[in-house]
C-alpha cells in the first residue's frame, strides 16, 4: 500500500526530477530517479511556499512605505483575524512536511535500509588516496582465485544488481558515484554494505566525498559500466594477470 | 509578580513610583562596586582599553577582534576561490596554493567564520554591548568574568593563527575535524597544526561559556524595575537563549575535544578503531554541539533583525509571545536533529528516519518565525534606511537558506546532496545572513549609540547593494554545481572529468567573491570616516523605544550616571493611537494618555 502511494507520487514528479537533476547528471542507477523525483517534489513544495513568502514580503514593503502624515497601524498580532495569516500557512507547512517526510523515508528505505538480492558483490577498499576495487571475476564470488583487482577503475555490468562491501584502510572516505546518486562513508574497522544497479553504460566519475587528507582532491576513480558482452570480454582479458596482483 | 518584586527589592521602593525610583536607582549605582567611584578618575590607557571590565569596552574588543578575524577569513576565501577558478596559477597576494594549503585554507576559513567571527560579533559584541544598556543596568553582573572571557578568546584567536606558522602548517582536516584523520599525525601530516587547532577551539568554548554565564545571569537579575519578562527586547531574549543553547550543547564537544587532544598528543585511542575506539563517536559529539550551534548564531541575528524591523516599520512586533515560543521550540528541537549531518556516515540506517522527522519538525517554528517577521511589516510605515535594508535582506536571504535545508534534512535527497556544493551553498545562505548581514544590520543600527556619530547613509547603501548582489552571484552558481554532483573540499576539479567542464561557473563565482570583498572596503571607509567626521547622533537618532537610547551616545562609564532608568512598558510600543509621537520609550512614565 505504502509503496503504491509512493510510486504514484513519484510518477508525478519524475519528469521534473529528470529535468532538474537528470539534465545535469545522467540517471545511471535503478534508484537515481527516486532521488531525483524526491528532490523535484521538495523543490515544488518549498518553491511554492517560498514564492508566496517572497510575494507577501515584497508586497508589504512596497505597500507600506512611509508616507507623509500617515501613521503605522497599531496591531499586536494577537487579533484573531490577523493571526490566521500565520496559522493557515502553519497548517499548510505541516501538511507539506508530512508528505516530504513520507517520501524521504520511502526513498531512504528503498535505497539504504533494504538490501535486495544481489547478482554479484564487489569489494571497495578506500585508502589515502586511492580506490582499490575487487571484482568477483567470472565465477561471481569474492575471495576466489579469479578475483580481479583494479586500481581507481571499477568495472560493472549494466542491469546487474551489485552489493558492495566498502572498507577503509586508514581514515574516513566516502564512496560517491553521482550518476548513481549513491554515497556511503567508508569507516576503518567496519564493512559498510549496500547496493546499486547500473542502468546505463559509459564511463563516469567516482569521487571521495569525505575529507581524507592532503590528497583528497585527487582521490577520484572511474566507473566503467559495460554491456554484458563487454563485461565478459573484460573479465576474460584480465583473468590471468589478476591473481598475481591480489595481495590478500 | 515575581519580577516586579525583584525590581522593588533591588531599590527598596515601589517600582511604579518614577521619581523616587530614579533616586533609589542612583543609590544602587554608588553602592555598586567601583563604578561610581571610578567615574571620577581618569583611567589609564591600559585599564580603559585593554584590561577594562566595562561591558561596552569588552564588546568593542570582541567586535574589533571579530572584524580582524573576518578579514583573515575573507582573505582565505579569496585564496582558495582563486585556486578553484584558475587551478595551479599563482594567486596574486598569496602565491601558489598547494593541496595541503588548500585544505588548511578551507578548514580554517570555516572555523574562523563560525567560531571567531559569527560568535564574537553576534553574541559577544552585541550581547555585551546591548544587555546592560537595554535592561537599564550599569554593567554586567560579573565584570571580571567578562574580562576573563575576552582574554581567553583573544588567546584562542592567537593560538589559531599561530597554527599556520608551525612546522607542517595549519590543520587541513575540515572544520568538522573527523578522526581518524584529525587524530593521527601520520594521516593528516600536520602534527602541530591539528593540535593547535583543537586547543584553539577548546579555548574559544571556554571563553563563550564564561560569557554565557554572564549574559544569562545579567538578564535574569539586573533588569530595570518594572521590566517584566515580556518587556525584554527580543534581541536580548535571543542572545540569552542562544547562550543557554550553547552552554547546554558544548559540554559533550569539550569532552570530545579533550579526547581528540589526548588521541593526538598522549596516544590514547578514543577514536581509533584499531584500538577499540570509534570514529563515529566524534561525529556524534561534534554534531550534538554543531547543530544547536547553528541556532546559537542564528538567534542573535534574528533578534537584531526583530528590533530593527520594529523601529523602522514603526510597528509593534507581530505577536511577541508567539515569536518567543517559536524560539523556545526551535531551541529545544535543535537538540534532536544532529544526526541529519550523518545520514550516510555509517550510522544505523533506521536512525535516519527518526532524524528526518525531527529535522522537518524544526522547519515549522523557524518558518513561523519568518512569517511573523514578515507580518510585522503589515500596516507599517517603512523607512528603508541602511539598517532596515540589511534587516530585510536577512529575511530574504535566510529564506533561501531555510528552504534549501529541507532538501538536506530529507534523508532520501541527502544521499545525493550530502557533501556537495549544494550543502555548501545552503549553509552559506544561512551563515552569511547570520554572521555578515546580521552584523551589518546591527552595526549600522547601533553605531550611533556605540560611537555617538551617524554613519553615512549613501556609502551604507552602496555597500549594501554591492554586497547583496555579489553574494547571490557567488552562491547561486554553487547550488547548480552542487546539483551537478560537485563535491566539497577539492582543490582542483580538473581531476574529475565529469566536473571539469563546469569551470565557467566557478570562475563566475570567484569573480563575484572578489567584487563582494572589494565592496567591504566601502564599509571600512564608512566606518572610519563616520567615527571621525560623522554627524553627531544625539541620544535617540532613530526615535526608538528601548532603554539604550535614553542615555548619552556613547554611553558613559556606568551607563546612566544620573540614575538608572525604570521600565514601564514593552519595547515595541510604536504608533500607539492617541499619542502625539509614534514612539513611546520604555522609560517614560505613563501619562494621561491611554495606556494598555
Amino acid at each position: 500500500m505504502l509503496q503504491g502511494i509512493y510510486e504514484f507520487i513519484k510518477s508525478i514528479f519524475e519528469p521534473l526530477g529528470d529535468y532538474f537533476i537528470g539534465s545535469l547528471v545522467p540517471v545511471g542507477s535503478s534508484f537515481a530517479a527516486d532521488i531525483d523525483s524526491l528532490i523535484a517534489l521538495i523543490a515544488v513544495f518549498v518553491g511554492f511556499w517560498g514564492l508566496l513568502a517572497y510575494i507577501a514580503f515584497f508586497f508589504l514593503i512596497f505597500r507600506f512605505r512611509r508616507k507623509d502624515g500617515q501613521r503605522a497601524k497599531y496591531v499586536t498580532g494577537e487579533e484573531k483575524d490577523l493571526k490566521r495569516w500565520i496559522s493557515w500557512p502553519h497548517a499548510a507547512i505541516i501538511v507539506c512536511d508530512v508528505v516530504i517526510v513520507f517520501m524521504a523515508i520511502m526513498v531512504w528505505y528503498n535505497i539504504k535500509q533494504r538490501l535486495p538480492e544481489a547478482d554479484a558483490t564487489v569489494r571497495i577498499v578506500a585508502q589515502q588516496w586511492a580506490w582499490n576495487f575487487i571484482h568477483p571475476g567470472p565465477d561471481g564470488v569474492l575471495d576466489t582465485e579469479d578475483d580481479i583487482d583494479t586500481f581507481n577503475e571499477l568495472h560493472v555490468q549494466e542491469g546487474t544488481l551489485y552489493h558492495y562491501e566498502l572498507v577503509s584502510k586508514d581514515v574516513l572516505h566516502d564512496f560517491s558515484v553521482p550518476v548513481f546518486r549513491l554515497k556511503q562513508d567508508a569507516i576503518p574497522g567496519r564493512v559498510m554494505k549496500g547496493w546499486f544497479k547500473p542502468t546505463i553504460t559509459g564511463t563516469y566519475d567516482v569521487q571521495c566525498a569525505e575529507m581524507c587528507g592532503v590528497g583528497h582532491g585527487i582521490m577520484g576513480a572511474r566507473i566503467i559500466i559495460e554491456t554484458p558482452e563487454e563485461h565478459a570480454a573484460w573479465m576474460s582479458q584480465n583473468k590471468g594477470q589478476l591473481a598475481s596482483a591480489t595481495t590478500r | 509578580m515575581d519580577v516586579a518584586k525583584q525590581g522593588a527589592a533591588r531599590v527598596g521602593d515601589d517600582p511604579l513610583n518614577g521619581i523616587e525610583m530614579a533616586e533609589a536607582g542612583s543609590v544602587t549605582v554608588d553602592t555598586h562596586e567601583a563604578h561610581g567611584h571610578e567615574a571620577h578618575h581618569e583611567q589609564s590607557f591600559w585599564s580603559k582599553y585593554v584590561f577594562s571590565t566595562d561591558h561596552k569596552m569588552i564588546a568593542m574588543q570582541y567586535m574589533f577582534t571579530g572584524i580582524v578575524m573576518a578579514l583573515i577569513g575573507g582573505y582565505m576565501s579569496y585564496a582558495f576561490r582563486m585556486q578553484l577558478a584558475f587551478p595551479g596559477q599563482s594567486v596574486p597576494g598569496y602565491g601558489v596554493v598547494s593541496q595541503g594549503e588548500y585544505n588548511a585554507l578551507v578548514t580554517n576559513h570555516g572555523t574562523i567564520m563560525i567560531f571567531w567571527v559569527a560568535m564574537p560579533m553576534l553574541i559577544a559584541a552585541f550581547g555585551n554591548f546591548l544587555i546592560p544598556l537595554m535592561i537599564g543596568a550599569d554593567d554586567m553582573v560579573f565584570p571580571r568574568i567578562n574580562r576573563l572571557s575576552y582574554q581567553i578568546f583573544l588567546i584562542s584567536a592567537i593560538v589559531l593563527i599561530a597554527s599556520f606558522f608551525v612546522p607542517g602548517g595549519g590543520f587541513g582536516g575540515a572544520w568538522t575535524a573527523y578522526p581518524p584523520l584529525s587524530a593521527n599525525a601520520q594521516y593528516n601530516l600536520t602534527p602541530l597544526g591539528a593540535t593547535f587547532w583543537i586547543v584553539a577551539v577548546a579555548l574559544e568554548f571556554v571563553a563563550f561559556l564564561l560569557g554565557g554565564i554572564n549574559f544569562i545571569t545579567t538578564l535574569m537579575n539586573s533588569r530595570a524595575p518594572g521590566m517584566k519578562m515580556y518587556d525584554i527586547p527580543m534581541v536580548l531574549w535571543m542572545i540569552v537563549i542562544a547562550s543557554i543553547l550553547f552552554m547546554a550543547s558544548v559540554g559533550p564537544l569539550i569532552a570530545g575535544a579533550v579526547m581528540l587532544f589526548m588521541d593526538q598528543v598522549v596516544g590514547t585511542g578514543f577514536f581509533d578503531p584499531n584500538r577499540g575506539g570509534d570514529p563515529i563517536l566524534w561525529q556524534h559529539l561534534f554534531w550534538f554541539f554543531g547543530h544547536p550551534e547553528v541556532y546559537v548564531v542564528l538567534l542573535p541575528a534574528m533578534g537584531i533583525v526583530a528590533d530593527i524591523i520594529c523601529t523602522f516599520a514603526r510597528k509593534k512586533l507581530f505577536n511577541y509571545k508567539l515569536i518567543l515560543f517559536t524560539v523556545f521550540a526551535t531551541g529545544i528541537i535543535s537538540f534532536f536533529v544532529w544526526a541529519h549531518h550523518q545520514f550516510v556516515a555509517g550510522i544505523d540506517p533506521r536512525m535516519a528516519n527518526v532524524f528526518t522527522v525531527t529535522t522537518l519538525i524544526i522547519s515549522i517554528p523557524i518558518a513561523e518565525m519568518l512569517f511573523l517577521y514578515i507580518a510585522t511589516l503589515y500596516g507599517g510605515s517603512i523607512q528603508l534606511t541602511t539598517p532596515m535594508l540589511w534587516a530585510l535582506a536577512f529575511i530574504a536571504e535566510f529564506l533561501i537558506g531555510g528552504v534549501t535545508g529541507i532538501f538536506l534534512g530529507a534523508s532520501g535527497a541527502d544521499i545525493y546532496f550530502h557533501d556537495t556544493y549544494f550543502v555548501l551553498a545552503h549553509f552559506h545562505y544561512t551563515f552569511f545572513p547570520i554572521a555578515i548581514i546580521g552584523f551589518y544590520a546591527g552595526i549600522t543600527y547601533w553605531f550611533p549609540k556605540m560611537f555617538g556619530r551617524m554613519m553615512n547613509e549613501t556609502l551604507g547603501k552602496i555597500h549594501f547593494w554591492g554586497t547583496i548582489i555579489a553574494f547571490n552571484c557567488i552562491f547561486i552558481p554553487l547550488f547548480i554545481l552542487g546539483a551537478a554532483g560537485q563535491h566539497r573540499r577539492i582543490y582542483n576539479f580538473q581531476n574529475f572529468p565529469d566536473l571539469a567542464g563546469l569551470q565557467d561557473m566557478r570562475v563566475f563565482a570567484t569573480g563575484a567573491l572578489i567584487v563582494m570583498l572589494v565592496f567591504q572596503v566601502v564599509f571600512l571607509v564608512n566606518f572610519v570616516v563616520s567615527l571621525i567626521k560623522g554627524k553627531p547622533a544625539g541620544k535617540n537618532p532613530w526615535n526608538a523605544n528601548t532603554l539604550e537610547w535614553t542615555t548619552d551616545s556613547p554611553p558613559p562609564h556606568g551607563n546612566w550616571p544620573d540614575g538608572l532608568p525604570n521600565c514601564y512598558r514593552g519595547p515595541y510600543e510604536y504608533s500607539v493611537p492617541g499619542r502625539k509621537e509614534d514612539y513611546w520609550p520604555q522609560n517614560v512614565p505613563p501619562d494621561t494618555a491611554p495606556a494598555e
